[in-house]
């Protein structure tokens, strides 16, 4: 019962693996391949930790497998974060493939704000 | 044929296919961003397919590489996305 369960867990995984394999192959953008990216990094590694403690059942595996899930669910969102970030200040996002785009009010309202700070910076006058 | 080796062939073909994907798009990623976001994957992939090695043959010595791949994978996508600058976009 536990192999068929923990074999059907290592299949998930691995059909996650393929699937973000062919997604940042086939998708145009950093930001959708980003969306593609992160499914084996937290569900396919939940699935395997689970696999191996199914089929090695005891306090000192579960605990180390915990360790490993907890490291992967604490550095993966800060790194798909980073990396979505730094390709929307590169301009590595295709514009028009957006739905909705919230940050550029963000950036228009601080470059108008910081355009103004440095036009009051240069009228005062010299003394 | 037992059940956990039709899974681990299986198995096997899909790491494989996504390792492969992953390996190309590092080859020929418009960006470094998109390297360093298949290079991520690769890394997820070596750890799952390390843990389904684990699991299928069970055993539990490979169980601190995955401990140490968790750990670190973080290091090299993060240094990437914080100091790209607009001019080494390619």
């Amino acid at each position: 019962m536990n192999e068929i369960l923990a074999g059907v867990l290592i299949l998930l995984s691995a059909f996650l693996s393929m699937a973000a394999g062919i997604g940042i192959l086939r998708f145009p953008d950093v930001l959708s391949r980003l969306h593609a990216s992160t499914k084996p990094q937290i569900l396919g590694v939940a699935a395997i930790v689970v696999a191996i403690w199914l089929l090695n059942p005891s306090w000192g595996v579960a605990s180390t497998l915990i360790l490993v899930l907890g490291f992967q669910m604490m550095t993966q969102p800060m790194t798909a974060h980073m990396i979505g970030r730094a390709a929307y200040r590169t301009e590595h996002v295709r514009a028009d493939l957006l739905i909705a785009d919230e940050i550029a009010d963000a950036v228009d309202a601080a470059s108008a704000a910081e355009a103004e700070a440095s036009e009051a910076g240069e009228s005062r006058p010299a003394e | 044929m037992s059940f956990l080796m039709i899974v681990a062939v299986l198995a096997g073909v899909m790491f494989g296919i996504g390792a492969l994907c992953a390996v190309y798009r590092i080859i020929r990623g418009p960006s470094i961003l998109d390297r360093a976001l298949a290079a991520d994957v690769m890394l997820a992939i070596a750890i799952c397919a390390l843990g389904a090695e684990m699991a299928i043959n069970r055993h539990t010595d490979t169980l601190p590489v995955l401990l140490v791949l968790a750990m670190f994978a973080i290091v090299g996508s993060i240094s990437i996305a914080r100091f790209m600058s607009k001019q080494d976009a390619s």
